[in-house]
C-alpha cells in the first residue's frame, strides 16, 4: 500500500492507477448533495482556500459535540453517483485532486478527472466505525445550521485513510470494467 | 420501557447478528487471498468488532428505522407508537442514530431523527400473551436501488411467469452494480398492486427461513446462483459473492397487472427483535 500526504501533487495523481491500494493523510473535506448543489453556483469565502487542490469526501458523518469541539463518531462513504451532475464543475472550479466515495461516478466526472488531474478513491462502504478512527481532528465546519449534520461541510484531518483507486487520470474506471463484465453475463442470463 | 427500546436501537445499530456475521465470513473465504474483495471483507469484519466493542453505529447511515410490532389485545397501540418515537429521538441524541429525517418540502433536517412517516411503525394485534418489537434500520443507499417492473417487459425478455420474475431481479441487481454496498440481501414481491408488491418485497427481510412453497424456494435458490454469476462482488470491485440471500413471496393480482418489486439491503443488514413477556425483556 502506498502512503501519500495531502495535498496531492499533480504528478502523484497522474501516477495513480485503477486497483492501486493507497492510504491518505492530511486534510479532506466532506460534501454531500446540498453542498455540491450549493458550491456549483456559490462561494463560501472562508472555505475556498480549503477546497483549492483538495480531496473531497462524499460522506455524511455522525458527529458528537464535546464542549466546543466536534468528534466524528461514524464516517463511512455515501453513494457518489448522486453528485454526478455537479462533480465535473467542482473539479474544474477548485482543481480538486481527488474524490473519495463509493460506487464510482459517470462519464462527465471521468472526463474532468482526466483533464484536470483528479483521481477517484473508493472507501469501503458501511465500515463507519473503523473509518471514524482515521479521523484525528475536526478542523472546521461550514453550513452546519443551514444543511444539518449529515449534509454540512466538515473539514477533517485524517491519518492513513485506506482507499482503493477505482477511477484514474487515464480514463480507466474499475466500475465501468465490472459493469461491462457483468453486462455480458446479464445478457446471457436474460436472453440465453 | 423507553430505555429498553433505546437499547433495541443501540443493539441494532451497533451489532451485526451472528447469522449475518457468519454469512460475511463465509463470503470472505470464497475470495482470493490478498485481493481487493478479500480486503473489503477484512475491513467489514474489523468494523463489526470495533462497532460492537465501542457501541458505535456500524454505518453512519443508520437509515430509516422500521418498527414492526405485534401486541396482545389489551396493550395500547397509541402508547407504543409514542414510546417508539421518543426512543428514536433519544437514540439520535446519544448518537446511536444519525439525525436522518429531512422535511421534503423545506429541505430542513429535523435534527432529532423524527419526521412525517419517520420512524415507520406497523402495529399488528396477535392472540399471544406477549409483545414483540422488531426493528430494522434500512439504509438510504440500498433503498435507492430498489426497482419495480410491470410485466411483460420486452427490454429484459420478461413474460408473466417465474422466468420473467427472475429476469426482473437479475436486471435490478445488474443496474445496482456496487452502488448500494454489496453483497446484497434481496427481497422480491410478485403480484399485488404497486404498493402491495413493494411492501411484500421489503417484508421478506424479516423472514429467516426459505419459502415453504416449492416453486418459490426453487426460485430463491436459482436466483442466488444466477445473481452471483454477475461477478459484481463486495463494494462492486468484482468477486464471487454479489448477493447473500434471496427471499420471494407473492400476492394475487388483477388480470391486467403483473408487478415484480425488488428490494435491497446492503451487507450491513441490521434487524433485531425485542420480546416483552410478563415484564421480562429479551433481545434477539
Amino acid at each position: 500500500m502506498n502512503e501519500f500526504t495531502l495535498p496531492l501533487a499533480e504528478e502523484t495523481v497522474r501516477s495513480l492507477r485503477v486497483e492501486d491500494h493507497v492510504a491518505l493523510s492530511g486534510t479532506i473535506i466532506t460534501a454531500r448533495d446540498l453542498a455540491h448543489k450549493y458550491l456549483v453556483s456559490n462561494d463560501i469565502p472562508e472555505l475556498t482556500p480549503w477546497l483549492k487542490d483538495a480531496v473531497i469526501y462524499h460522506c455524511g458523518p455522525i458527529v458528537k459535540k464535546v464542549g466546543s469541539k466536534y468528534q466524528i463518531i461514524a464516517a463511512g462513504p455515501t453513494t457518489s453517483m448522486r453528485e454526478e451532475p455537479y462533480m465535473a464543475d467542482l473539479i474544474r472550479k477548485y482543481r480538486l485532486k481527488g474524490i473519495i466515495g463509493k460506487g464510482g461516478m459517470g462519464a462527465g466526472t471521468l472526463k474532468a478527472a482526466q483533464k484536470y488531474g483528479c483521481a477517484y478513491f473508493q472507501a469501503t462502504g458501511g465500515v463507519a466505525a473503523i473509518t471514524a478512527q482515521v479521523v484525528r481532528e475536526v478542523k472546521a465546519v461550514y453550513m452546519l445550521e443551514e444543511f444539518g449534520v449529515p449534509e454540512a461541510i466538515w473539514v477533517l484531518r485524517v491519518e492513513k485513510f485506506p482507499l482503493l483507486v477505482t477511477m484514474d487520470v487515464c480514463g480507466q474506471s474499475l466500475h465501468h470494467i465490472i459493469k461491462k463484465r457483468s453486462e455480458s453475463k446479464r445478457n446471457k442470463l436474460l436472453f440465453g | 420501557m423507553l430505555g429498553k427500546i433505546v437499547e433495541l436501537i443501540r443493539l441494532t445499530a451497533t451489532e451485526l447478528s451472528p447469522d449475518i456475521l457468519s454469512a460475511l465470513k463465509a463470503a470472505r473465504s470464497r475470495e482470493a487471498s490478498y485481493g481487493a474483495a478479500q480486503s473489503i471483507y477484512d475491513r467489514i469484519l474489523a468494523n463489526a468488532d470495533l462497532a460492537k466493542e465501542e457501541s458505535i453505529p456500524l454505518c453512519q447511515d443508520t437509515g430509516i428505522p422500521i418498527f414492526r410490532v405485534n401486541l396482545p389485545e389489551h396493550e395500547s397501540a397509541q402508547n407504543v407508537h409514542n414510546i417508539l418515537k421518543k426512543a428514536v429521538k433519544k437514540a439520535t441524541k446519544l448518537n446511536y442514530l444519525r439525525p436522518n429525517a429531512v422535511d421534503t418540502l423545506t429541505g430542513k433536517n429535523s435534527g432529532n431523527g423524527v419526521g412525517i412517516g419517520i420512524p415507520q411503525v406497523e402495529i399488528t394485534r396477535w392472540n399471544k400473551d406477549y409483545s414483540e418489537i422488531g426493528l430494522m434500520l434500512k439504509g438510504g443507499g440500498s433503498e435507492n436501488v430498489g426497482a419495480q417492473f410491470s410485466l411483460p417487459d420486452e427490454d429484459i425478455n420478461a413474460n408473466r411467469d417465474l422466468d420473467g420474475v427472475k429476469n426482473c431481479v437479475i436486471e435490478a441487481v445488474y443496474q445496482a452494480q456496487g452502488k448500494a454496498c454489496p453483497p446484497y440481501f434481496i427481497g422480491v414481491g410478485i403480484g399485488g398492486d404497486r404498493a402491495g408488491s413493494m411492501k411484500l418485497a421489503k417484508e421478506q427481510f424479516w423472514r429467516k427461513l426459505k419459502h415453504s412453497h416449492p416453486q418459490l424456494r426453487d426460485l430463491e435458490e436459482d436466483l442466488l446462483v444466477k445473481l452471483n454469476q454477475l461477478g459484481i462482488g463486495p463494494m462492486g470491485v468484482g468477486g464471487s459473492t454479489t448477493v447473500l440471500s434471496v427471499k420471494a413471496d407473492y400476492l394475487a393480482r388483477l388480470p391486467a397487472s403483473y408487478f415484480v418489486s425488488v428490494a435491497f439491503t446492503c451487507w450491513a443488514f441490521r434487524a433485531r427483535f425485542l420480546t416483552i413477556r410478563r415484564g421480562e425483556y429479551t433481545y434477539e
